[in-house]
This record gives C-alpha cells, structure tokens and sequence, in this order.
C-alpha cells in the first residue's frame, strides 16, 4: 500500500548541485518545498573532518562516500544487435552516496562552456557546411539556449560557489591573462586562482614557448577565505590533495552541503526526506501533468509525495529512468529516431600523454582537486576545422593532483616491471618525476547513442536497469587522436625524458573503465519539440509541471567538466519557475 | 494544476501535520555536530590470530607472492615485513573480501569480459582468494612437485610472471591474468596505505616514495616549486 504524505508546492527529487540550487532559489520564492534523496545526511564536520579525511584506502580505493555499483550501477553494450551487461565494479558511474550527490566527492573544476557549445550544429553549418554537420552518424542539435542568455546565472552559480580564478575576457574585453579563448563574462571571478604548482610550471612554460596561451583552471578549490552571497563562508584550500573521492575537512570545495545546505536547511518551507529512493513518478489522469513522485523509505515503505510541480535532480541516470519507468514522453527509438526520451548520450572523449621527468621534483602531494593548467588552442571550434577529419576539440590541460601512492602505482615509464625490486626502485624515483597531460574532449551525440531500460537485469527495488548503448563517434575518434598527438608535442617540450600517450577512444566505449565520470544527457532539451524532451527551460514538453534539471539536458557535450554548466542551467530554471510559471502554470515555451 | 488559487501555499508547510510515514525527515540544520561514529578512522588491529587467511598454506603462499611482488631489499621492507599479509587478512574479513559494493546479480553473460574490456567477477574477492590460492598451489604441485612457498625465487617469479602476462593457466576456475591483478592491488594496498589498516609499517611505503602521508595543509610548501622538501610523512595513527 503507497501512503501519501501531505501535498507539497514543489517536490525535488535529489538534493545534489541541481537540486540545491534549486530548493534554495524556490523556498527564497516562498514556495514550500519537499526534498527527497536516496542518501543519507553526509556533512564537512560529522562525516569528513581533517582527521578522517587523508585516508586513500578508505575514500579513493574502497570509494566509501560514493553509492555502491550494488546499489546504483547500470548496464551498456556499444551496439543494438549485442546484449548489454551490467557494470558490476567501480567505472564511470561514480555517484554520490549522501545527500548533496556527487557534489560533495567532486573535484572541482569550475567551468562555463564556450559560446560555440550552445550552437554546434547551426556554427558548424555556417563555417563548414552542411555535410560536416551530418555525416550520417552525427546527431547534432543546438540547446535552444545561447552562451549570452546563460551568462547571468553563470555568474551567480560562481558566486555561490566561490569559484577561484582568473578572468580572460571581461565585458568583450581580453584581459591578458586567464583563459583568451573564454566566452565573454560580466566579471571576474569572485576569488583568485591558486597557486602554480611545479607540473603547471613546466607546463605553462613549454606551452607559452610553442606559442599556446595557458591559464590556470577555474577551480570550486577555493584560493582564499570567502563569504559567498548567501552568507555562508568558506575557508582557503591548503592543497591538501585528499580532493577528488574526498570530502573537504576546510569548507574549501564548493558542494552543496559547504555553500547552500547551511541557509537552506534553517528555512521552515524546506523539508528533506533522507535514505528514501524515488522509483516513478505519479500522472494526472489528462497525462498534462505529474501529480507527484513515489519513493521507497529506509524500512521498504511506497510512499507518495504530491506537489503541484514535480522537479527531477537525481543525475542522469535517474532523471532517465524515472521518466522511462513512469511512462512519461515517448522513449527514443535509435531505428527511426523518434522519440525523446534517453536521446542523445554522451561522454567525454580523452586522450592525453603520461609524462615522466629525470630530476625534478614535481611534490604531487601537494595539489588540489580541480588544479592544473590548461591551454583551449585546441578546444571548441577555436582552431580551424577546414581541413581535419573531425568538429570540436579538447580542453588539453596537466594537473596537480596526482599524489595518491596506491593509485599512482601503476604510473610508471613503460616497459617497466610492475613489481619486485625493479618495481619499488623506479617508483622510488618517478612518484615525484610524474605529470600528466590529459585531453578533456568534447562528446558528440550520434543516432544510435541512447538510453533505454534493461529487459533483463534489475536494481534492489525491481526496478530495471537503465542500459545505454553507445560508442564514440567517428569524428570524436578521430579528435582524441589529433589532440593526443598535440599533448605529446606539449610534452617533449615539457622536457619529460619518456612520454606515452593514451587515447581512450582508440577502442571501444566501457563503463567499466573510467575515462571520465561525466556520463550526459538523455532528457534533452531545446526549441525543437520533436527533438528534445523538455524545452530551453528545461521544462518538460509534456507535462507542464515537470521539470527535469541537471547534464541530462546537454544535447551535446563540450571539453569542459558540466557542473558550472548544470548550475547556470537550474539557476535559471528556477528563476523561470519563480517568476513565471507560478504566476501562470502552463508551457514557458511554445512548442 | 488549473486551480491556481489553491497552489503555492506560502508558509503551509509550517503547520503541516505529522504523517504516519517513517521516512527519515529533516527540517532545519542538524544541531548534533559530533561525528558519526560510522566515519570515525577505523583502526585495523590484526592480533595475531587470522580470520580468513586461517588455513597454514594459504597464509605461505600470499606470504611468498607477496614478497616476490614487493620483496626485501637496499629500498626497504618486504611486503610481509610492512605488515601486507595481515592487512590482506583483515580486509578480506570485512566490506571488501564481501565485495560489498559490487553488482553480484546474476547471470554472468558470456560476453562480459569482453565487452566491458576488464574482467567482471559475481563471485566476492573473499572467493576470488580462496579459488585462486588452491589452484596456485595445485598448479605448482603438479608443475614441480613442490609447495609454491617453497619453490626457489626465480621460479616464483617465473610463474607469477606467466600469471602476469597469461602464459600461465591455472585452470577453468581461476581467470589467472585477474587473480594476479588482484594480488598486486591488494599487496600495494598494504604497503601503500595507512598504517592504521595494518601495512605499510613504520610508514615504509610513502617513505621510499617521498609521500607525506596524512598532513593536509601544505599552504607553506606550496611556493617552493621543484624542491626536495624533505618531509617526514605523518600517519592517522597518533604518535604516542
Ligand atoms: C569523481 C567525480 C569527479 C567530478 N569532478 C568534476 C569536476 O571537477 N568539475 C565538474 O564540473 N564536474 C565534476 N563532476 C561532475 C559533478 O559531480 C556533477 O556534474 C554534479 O555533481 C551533478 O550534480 P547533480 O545535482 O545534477 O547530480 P548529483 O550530484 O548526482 O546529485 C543527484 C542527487 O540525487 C539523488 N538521487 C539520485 N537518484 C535518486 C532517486 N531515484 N531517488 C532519490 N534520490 C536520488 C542522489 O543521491 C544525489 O544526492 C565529477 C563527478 C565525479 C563522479
Ligand atoms: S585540496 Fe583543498 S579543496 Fe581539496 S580537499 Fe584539500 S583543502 Fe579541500
């Protein structure tokens, strides 16, 4: 039997980045809100204090802040005619397990995507025509929301977030220094970058001599103590380097629980329902709207949460999901591509260059979670695509994080032996003699990339799997290849004595492997209806009330981490639902 | 959502009435700020006595590969030395040797490994050990005629070699490639981690390396690049 809770104004299923953003601008609206996260309450002082925090075994090995693949894992195949698998062990689903989401576990990076991003199809039309745009495989389809509308809530998500960093163009203006290649912000950062560390050094300097233009990466590591606009203050990063799978004993990495949760949860028209999973959502009986979301508690109780708008932040696996499992649009079919729902997958596309030096002293130890430099000469559409076999590029950038000493094991010069003597000597020497170049490459939906529900294997509740099919595009393939070349040119001037390049996407796509964590798409959005489940507002088509927030709306995806992206994205939403839609509930869009 | 007048109750929630639902509600910032004692560091503390590794052979064996993947020499201590055996032991014992945080529905389908392009287990690693250090032994019995422990070095090496690179096959239940993966991990787990879990003693690992180990402010080191800085590492385990 499924008891009802009493109706809320809004219902939030999740409470990672989206998700808090979310509650925080629609409880300041005075809307009352329920939140509901599979996840237990996971915070800086209770959970991940500096005494517990420097443990590699326990966070980064074992993994023990994130959701188990037991629990949340899902199964692919690279074709339709194969049958796909599960994902048993840790990959490239690397979920939060607590309330906050993967927010709290992240590293850092603190990105906006380029202009261009928001219109591949219609720039790559423009520049190159048409046949570079659709060469059969390709599914490319623009945002329906440009780089300059999205500026503002770019802005507030790094306010919120503190994010540290350098300006390189301000009001249409280069500044000389920061990123050249950036799309134009309306100011600069609200702390300055960190510090340049030994890796970034060699890099920076063998990039400025090939004539690049290297810049240190915006990092949600903050650089200096800062109160952010809702009051919360966060302390300065010590470069511990306990980041990526850690929390943050400092209150230095921006997530949820160290920027919004501490306003947020003393506002009376907030709730949150911890440890509870939502598996569907509920419909009216016209099918114009949801009425509310379902979940299953601690003790396997069905429970149903009404509210008059009904908010999917659960990542985009679950964003998927929910709506596949509630019968909600139509699924995306890859035979015809028709249909909406599970569209356009993508990933990240990454090849790079392990770099080892003779005698320097590189201290990866000391380093922070989103650190590095990077260059985006060859990032986007900033390089001329004229004559290469390929649309898009990677951000290429060397990073100041690589001390873990059971990770970095295996980081050796090729060729050598990975255990006995030979093994502990030529670690002895390259722990500190190690750097890399890694190229963070755009991902490029094709038709036949896609999600849909697993007819065999199922989660704890009975719920299917969702299975995604997909493989790197041709055109992704052959970008990792030239940028991978381009780190190995960056590298030997670098001045490392032995470099080896690695290009993920020389073979198939795995989850299993982790390449990257940043698994997009599924409940697209944009101005074409027929293309996109929810429309520039992210706001669900077919159900007015639903809105389904978070990198599950990026139709393509660009060589930058998502996060700044998705904040900007439920920022705005928000706002629209605020000011608008409350006012008049119906379509914010004409579709 | 056509009756807009009866939406957007500003404030209702205030006087919302208690459900009879148990789900774990939250309002308001928690008070209690003490840690969760589930987080708190978890010494691992061997005593002595073995609780999976329990059978004689079983611990002469992980002994033996161990210490030919990380043996005694002028750089420091074996991996038994640091402790790695117990520590294997004492993680085999818990979340770890249960594979509690994999995906262990079945079928395996035959297609699995390949297309995930690494090999997938439903069986937990307790399992994995216990399969695979059978066979390591049947194998080395059959081959020479002798306890793997007790072969001479270079034909320890010998075969962890073949386990390595595939050319040795210790039969239809074991994938041996994986097994010998496994070993690796878990043996620089041990002497890579934490002292607190057992290995790694008197921080032997980081300080072949030059890893630090569990300081976490390096904001007056930050500014000199490129130098040997020369830091003691420091463990999760109080001095004195
Ligand atoms: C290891 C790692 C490193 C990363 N580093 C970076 C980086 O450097 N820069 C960057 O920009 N991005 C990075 N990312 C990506 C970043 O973490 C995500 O983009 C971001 O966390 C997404 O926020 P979200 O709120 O949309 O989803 P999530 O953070 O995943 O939050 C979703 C929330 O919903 C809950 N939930 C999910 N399903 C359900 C359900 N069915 N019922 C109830 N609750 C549910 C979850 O418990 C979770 O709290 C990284 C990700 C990982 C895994
Ligand atoms: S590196 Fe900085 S931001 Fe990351 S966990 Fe350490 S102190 Fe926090």
């Amino acid at each position: 039997m499924t008891t009802k809770r009493q109706k809320a104004d809004v219902v939030i299923v999740g409470l990672g980045w989206s998700g808090a953003l979310m509650a925080e601008e629609l409880t300041r609206a005075g809307l009352n809100v329920v939140a509901i996260d599979r996840g237990a309450w996971t915070d800086t002082s209770t959970h991940t204090p500096p005494s517990v925090d420097p443990d590699e075994l326990r966070w980064s090995q074992r993994k023990e802040l994130l959701s188990p693949p037991r629990d949340n894992t899902a199964t692919f195949r690279n074709t339709l005619d194969q049958t796909a698998i599960p994902t048993r062990n840790w990959g490239v689903f690397e979920l939060g397990g607590g309330v906050g989401g993967a927010g709290f576990h992240w590293a850092g990076m603190g990105w906006r995507f380029s202009p261009w991003d928001f219109e591949v199809r219609k720039q790559t039309i423009e520049r190159y025509g048409l046949a570079k745009a659709e060469d059969g495989e390709l599914q490319l389809q623009d945002w329906g929301v440009t780089y300059d509308e999205l500026e503002p809530f770019y802005d507030r998500w790094e306010r919120i977030a503190g994010v540290s960093g350098r300006a390189g163009v301000i009001k249409g203006e280069k500044t000389g220094v920061g990123n050249p290649f950036e799309g134009s912000r309306s100011r600069d950062y609200p702390t300055p970058a960190l510090k340049t560390l030994r890796a970034m050094e060699l890099f920076n300097d063998a990039t400025n001599r090939m004539g690049l233009n290297p810049f240190t990466i915006p990092t949600a590591n903050l650089s200096e103590p800062y109160v952010n606009p809702l009051g919360v203050s966060m302390g300065a990063c010590s470069y511990c380097g306990f980041c990526l799978y850690f929390g943050c004993g400092n209150f230095s990495k921006s997530s949820p629980q160290a920027c919004i949760f501490p306003v947020l949860m003393r506002r009376p028209n907030f709730t949150v329902l911890t440890k509870s999973c939502v598996t569907r959502l509920t419909k009216a009986n016209d099918g114009k709207t949801v009425t509310g979301a379902v979940y299953v508690d601690e003790q396997g109780n069905e429970v149903e949460q009404p509210a008059d708008i009904v908010i999917l932040t659960a990542f985009m696996m679950d964003n998927t999901r929910i709506l596949l499992h509630s019968g909600i649009s139509k699924p995306y079919d890859p035979r015809d591509q028709t249909g909406v729902v599970g569209r356009n997958f993508t990933f990240q596309t990454v090849s790079g260059t392990d770099m080892w030096f003779e005698d320097d002293n590189i201290n990866p130890f000391i380093g922070a979670g989103a650190l590095g430099s990077q260059i985006d000469d060859y990032n986007g559409d900033n390089f001329d695509h004229s004559d290469l076999d390929f649309i898009g590029g990677a951000g290429i950038l060397t990073l100041s994080r690589d001390g873990l000493p059971i990770a970095k094991a295996n980081a050796l010069p090729p060729g050598t032996q990975r255990w006995g003597s030979e093994f502990k000597k030529s670690y002895a020497k390259y722990y500190r003699n190690y750097a890399t170049i890694f190229n963070q490459g755009c991902s490029m939906p094709t038709k036949t990339g896609y999600m849909d529900l697993d007819p065999n294997f199922k989660d704890k509740f009975g719920v299917p799997l969702l299975r995604l099919t997909y493989d790197y595009a041709q055109s992704d393939r052959n970008m990792a290849k030239f940028t991978m070349d381009r780190s190995l040119e960056i590298a030997r001037e670098m001045g490392a004595s032995h470099v080896n390049g690695f290009n993920f996407a020389d073979k198939p796509f795995t989850t299993a492997i982790v390449a990257s964590d940043h698994v997009i798409g599924g409940v697209p959005m944009g101005a074409d209806r027929p293309t996109s489940a929810v429309n520039p507002y992210l706001q669900s088509w077919d159900c007015h009330n639903l809105f389904v927030v978070g990198a599950s709306a990026f139709p393509t995806n660009a060589g930058y981490n998502p996060t700044g992206t998705v904040g900007a994205l439920a920022i705005r939403t928000a706002r629209a639902i605020a000011d608008t839609y409350v006012k008049n509930p119906g379509a914010l869009v004409e579709g | 959502m056509n009756r807009r007048g009866a939406l957007f109750s500003l404030g209702a929630m205030a006087a919302a009435a208690a459900t009879p639902v148990r789900a774990l509600e939250m309002k308001g910032y928690p008070t209690d700020m003490s840690m969760d004692p589930a987080f708190l560091p978890r010494p691992a503390i061997h005593g002595g006595s073995f609780q999976v590794l329990t059978a004689d052979i079983d611990r002469r064996t992980v002994t033996a590969v161990f210490d030919r993947l990380i043996p005694a020499d002028d750089l420091g201590a074996s991996a038994s030395e640091a402790g790695c055996v117990e520590f294997l032991d004492m993680q085999l014992a818990g979340p770890f040797g249960e594979g509690a945080s994999l995906y262990r529905k079945g079928p395996k389908l035959p297609n699995e490994d390949e297309l995930a392009q690494t090999p997938q287990f439903i069986e937990t690693p307790r399992e994995r050990y216990a399969t695979g250090l059978a066979a390591l032994e049947a194998f080395a019995q059959k081959t020479e005629g002798a306890s793997f422990a007790d072969l001479p070095e270079p034909r320890q090496d010998a075969i962890l070699k073949g386990m390595e690179d595939g050319t040795v096959d210790l039969g239809p239940d074991v994938n041996t490639k994986a097994f010998f993966e496994l070993m690796l991990i878990n043996v620089r787990e041990g002497y890579f981690s934490d002292p607190i879990y057992g290995g790694n003693k008197d921080m032997v690992g980081w300080k072949m390396i030059g890893f630090p180990g569990a300081r976490y402010d390096y904001r007056l080191y930050a500014d000199r690049t490129g130098e040997d800085l020369g830091l003691e590492p420091v463990s999760l385990i109080p001095r004195d």
